[in-house]
């Protein structure tokens, strides 16, 4: 059944797509080229007005209503607004804003590793290749990236699943890190950073309608890309809820809980799991990821192991275990059956390469119809950006103990990570003296998600507001020591509880104070309402 | 299609429903045939295989860099300095080289290209683009609150597309998009759970946009879907004309004019409500960095409470790939004259002698016929097949062109896009050939489509 168009005034948007322009670069005087749409220049001459938009929040896709990503929400808005005012020279009780909001090393002042950016400066302009301050390992790497693009040029698109050889290599790392088990090149899909490659998964697997419409099972609190995908696919959030007291640990039961209810509204497919976790921290004990991957068989789910923290381990006992290692060593039965694909990102662990994009995923047991599909749908953006590609190659291909950059390499890794350690250390140890602060070890990724307990008063006061308590809370601690933090209702936690989300990424000395200046806000905070 | 054992099921709203003519579906599939024997075939002569060429030249895609046209040392030298910025320290690269890295460094956080942006762009970026669309359009102001840069324009379209494309059980949301089109913006509609509504441009009057057939084409959509955006290409792809013009100024003195400046002097009360959204991209022209990823949207009149969900849409993609942010800028804001590489920065890609040349040639031979390539880096002859070849194709299961297409790579080594697969008008056959490349490629690639085809035609008369 089709809706009939009612409308008298046809109103359109255009969409203008420009590409080159002809050879002639020289800007001459313009004619003009006059568009005229009978029913337009009808309604313009009769002296009707043309009144009323297309697109409005009325007649938009309803679906984005509900996309919210906290991460780059109104608070990190009010806080950029506040350093344009500090700029145009305001007096505020600070002199800067410490954006604590995003995973960001580099805007923290983290130094890029050396060896990967030489490799880059190589690849962009390969004339470089003749200066000898380079080292040779560093020329080779760059030579065989240039050899693999089109015209040997990093300007060229690539195929778009990625640059073939930069998937065997990665294909060659996974292996070498999951203790020898097979990785298959085609089934590497190169992707702008790993949000594209976890978007484009969701959008394979969501479809159906009504009770039939596709459940997502994702933990609470979670990564609000997750939740900010599934309202604009439409799909159904199914919220599993990660157990605080035990260290933020995953529960079976509470899995099981959760896919039994949505049973009833809706068809649960898939199960998300970040690990390590982000905003939590904690680190899948190789036990509880098996008892994942039988519950993922058992309820017949996709399972999407976000896994770009893998380097970033801290905590003493805790390791990295990919759930693909897992999955094949817990043999055949479930190995050749679960279908899963795991994500990695040149984002984070040592590197912290955001802006270059880079990034990966592996689909394991997907049926050879759906990766038809799945080609289709990665080139419609054409292809990833080739420079994350590159650093991607870089990243499953670091020097080796016999070349020349090796020592510096693992010097700026070792220091790096272990800067890493040392603070997520300290954040725990501070936030756990202030009274009212509650903060769980910060087993791995980049983040602390320390719970806050609010003053009936402030509570109300945030009502009064129309804000919720803990964006009240952290808008309050941006205004008073411009510290950005980004509220703990931005990633989901149990009703009752407020949280607020921290990187331990600025430097060891303005954390020191970052944590100081929110114990003592705190304390102020907590008076003032009480 | 669907799997039992598999948790996986791709269904598009689309396929729930039976489409007529004028409506077309996600799961066509594309020419899969020639892209794998392309890949093949290139392994082969890899291996030594013998063959009657040495490599496959591929210009199937709009790639200046990939068929060989090197990249302007200055953006390559800025990128260079910007990733490292030791290159800095010392004088081997021109002043101004140094000096652009320099404060585009300033702008990234941490000065590190490494660093995450602002959702829109790097401001300073943001506010160059600006810049150069105002200049552009003598002057029409342009607003950098109302530029989202993004990795390539593709994902530009994507976002507010799906902003006006509602999925619904009762109707379809329609965009109406020129025939032939880009294929990938086919794609993004159809994969964004839109339908396209499609308007033929007229092919022997240079493949003009008429009017008429814009009227007729909403006309074919009353009833079966509710139509909701224009999309024009210009200059188009794959047909590489514009705009039609109403003087009898010959096509090689056209010159390009955006749709916002137009509307803009198009005065009230149409250039205040008529919403409008134009992409550009840092793939082509005259920097042509496809690999690099950058591309832009303009909103010209979108309402701003609209505009905050367009915020929210593309921060989380978090932001664009940086690399690509900086190949916009040194489009936008090239070396002036007095820099030092400035000269260099000026030796057009393309000169008008090659475009005439492919217009020669391609409508001197039987078979085959073009329009005026008036921009855009493709040509999109017309191939006039005769029937032994037309049923031959239905034998193998082809298309006309795709089956052309495929007999000319392996016989000649030459990958071009078949017609098929930016949709055409019914019975009527063509292919698409990128023609930003080195003018040596260019002889040699004209020379084998002409031996190629006068040996197909003669098989198949």
């Amino acid at each position: 059944m089709c809706k009939k168009n009612k409308t008298k005034q046809k109103k359109i948007i255009i969409i203008t797509k420009r590409t080159t322009k002809p050879m002639n670069t020289q800007e001459n005087s313009c004619r003009i080229a006059i568009l005229h749409t009978s029913n337009m220049s009808q309604e313009a001459v009769n002296g009707v007005p043309c009144r009323g938009k297309v697109l409005t929040l009325d007649t938009m896709n309803p679906n984005v209503k509900r996309v919210e990503y906290a991460v780059r929400g109104p608070i990190v808005q009010r806080a950029v607004q506040i350093e344009k005012e500090l700029r145009e020279g305001a007096k505020k009780p600070f002199t800067e804003v410490i954006k604590a909001n995003i995973g960001d090393a580099h805007a923290m002042g983290q130094k890029p590793v050396t060896f990967l950016r030489q490799v880059l400066a190589l690849c962009s302009y390969p004339e470089l290749l003749e200066d000898n301050k380079f080292p040779e390992d560093a020329k080779k790497r760059a030579r065989r990236i240039l050899g693999a693009c089109g015209g040997q040029s990093i300007g060229a698109y690539s195929a778009s699943q990625g640059i073939e050889c930069v998937r065997q290599d990665v294909a060659r790392y996974i292996e070498k890190r999951d203790g020898g088990i097979p990785s298959n090149p085609d089934n590497i899909y190169l992707s702008t950073g790993a949000s594209d490659a976890i978007v484009t998964m969701l959008k394979l697997l969501v479809c159906g309608e009504g009770r039939g419409r596709t459940g997502v099972m994702i933990s609470i609190p979670q990564y609000p890309l997750y939740s900010a995908a599934l309202a604009d696919l439409g799909a159904v959030q199914i919220n599993y809820y990660l157990d605080e007291d035990k260290c933020w640990s995953l529960d079976i039961k509470e899995l099981r809980r959760a896919v039994t209810e949505a049973r009833q509204h809706c068809n649960p497919r898939v199960l998300c799991i970040i690990n390590p976790g982000n905003p939590t921290g904690q680190v899948q004990s190789r036990q509880c990821i098996e008892d994942v991957i039988r519950f993922a068989k058992e309820e017949h789910l996709f399972l999407m192991a976000d896994e770009v923290y893998q380097d970033n381990v801290y905590a003493e006992g805790c390791a990295f275990h990919s759930f693909k290692k897992v999955l094949f060593e817990m043999g055949p039965e479930y190995s050749s059956t679960v279908e899963m694909a795991s994500f990695h990102s040149t984002s984070k662990c040592y590197m912290g390469e955001c802006g270059f994009r880079g990034g990966y995923m592996e689909v394991i047991n997907l049926d050879p119809e759906v990766k038809a599909q799945l080609i289709k749908l990665v080139s419609v953006r054409l292809c990833p950006p080739v420079p994350g590609q590159a650093l991607l190659d870089l990243v499953v291909n670091p020097p080796q103990p016999d070349e020349p950059s090796h020592t510096t390499f693992m010097k700026e890794r070792t220091a790096v990570l272990a800067a890493l350690a040392e603070k997520a250390r300290l954040t725990e140890q501070v936030f756990n003296t202030v009274p009212g602060i509650t903060c769980n070890p910060v087993q791995g990724a980049m983040y602390t998600f320390p719970r806050i307990t609010l003053p009936q008063k402030a509570i109300d006061k945030a009502k009064e507001a129309g804000q919720v308590p803990d964006m009240f809370y952290c808008m309050r601690l941006l205004e008073e020591e411009g510290i950005c933090l980004v509220p703990g209702s931005g990633f989901g936690q149990r009703e009752g509880t407020f949280h607020f989300r921290m990187t331990i990424l600025p430097p060891t000395e303005k954390l020191k104070i970052v944590l100081q200046k929110i114990r003592d806000f705190h304390q102020r905070f907590t008076q003032e309402f009480s | 299609k669907w799997s039992e054992r598999k948790v996986t099921i791709f269904t598009p709203m689309s396929d729930q429903q039976e489409t007529g003519p004028t409506m077309r579906r996600l799961s066509q599939l594309e020419s899969v045939v020639l892209w794998n024997r392309a890949r093949q075939i290139k392994r082969e002569l890899k291996q030594g295989v013998k063959k009657p060429y040495r490599e496959v030249i591929d210009i199937s895609w709009g790639d200046p860099q990939g068929g060989g046209i090197k990249p302007l040392s200055f953006v390559r030298q800025v990128l260079a300095a910007c990733h490292y910025p030791q290159l800095l320290n010392s004088d081997k690269l021109p002043e101004d080289v140094r000096q652009r890295a320099e404060r585009l460094l300033k702008e990234c956080a941490g000065r590190s290209t490494g660093s995450y942006t602002a959702t829109q762009g790097i401001p300073y970026i943001v506010k160059g683009i600006s810049e150069f669309i105002t200049r552009r359009d003598g002057g029409v102001p342009s607003f950098p609150n109302n530029i989202y840069i993004s990795s390539g324009s593709q994902w530009s379209l994507q976002v507010p597309t799906s902003l006006i494309l509602i999925i619904s059980s009762f109707f379809f949301t329609g965009v109406l998009t020129p025939v032939p089109c880009y294929d990938k913006v086919n794609m993004s509609i159809r994969e964004l759970g839109g339908v396209t509504i499609p308007y033929y441009l007229h092919e022997d009057q240079g493949w003009e946009l008429q009017i008429e057939e814009l009227n007729r084409a909403l006309e074919s959509a009353k009833g079966v879907c509710n139509p909701v955006a224009l999309y024009v290409m210009n200059p188009g792809n794959p047909t590489g004309s514009l705009p039609q013009r109403r003087s009898s100024f010959s096509w090689l003195m056209s010159e390009f004019v955006s749709y916002k400046k137009v509307l803009a002097e198009m005065g009230p009360p149409i250039s205040e409500t008529v919403e409008l959204a134009s992409f550009h991209s840092a793939s082509k022209g005259l920097i042509g960095e496809c690999g690099l990823r950058g591309g832009y949207v303009e909103l010209v009149n979108v309402d701003p409470a609209v505009m905050e969900y367009i915020y929210k849409l593309f921060s989380t993609d978090s932001c664009a790939s940086v690399p690509g942010q900086i190949a916009l800028n040194l489009m936008t804001h090239p070396p002036q004259p007095g820099d030092p590489s400035y000269s260099l920065y000026n030796e057009v890609i393309m000169t008008i002698t090659q475009l005439m040349r492919v217009f020669e040639v391609l409508n001197s031979v039987p078979g085959f016929s073009c329009q005026p390539v008036e921009g855009g880096g493709f040509a999109f002859p017309r191939l006039h097949l005769p029937l032994n070849a037309i049923h031959k194709a239905k034998e193998a299961g082809m298309q006309p062109d795709e089956f052309y297409c495929v007999r000319l790579l392996e016989e000649s080594g030459l990958l071009v896009n078949p017609g098929w697969n930016f949709e055409q008008k019914e019975g009527t056959s063509h292919f698409r050939m990128n023609i930003m490349i080195k003018e040596e490629t260019l002889e040699g690639v004209l020379r084998r489509l002409v031996s190629f085809h006068t040996k197909f035609m003669k098989e198949f008369s």
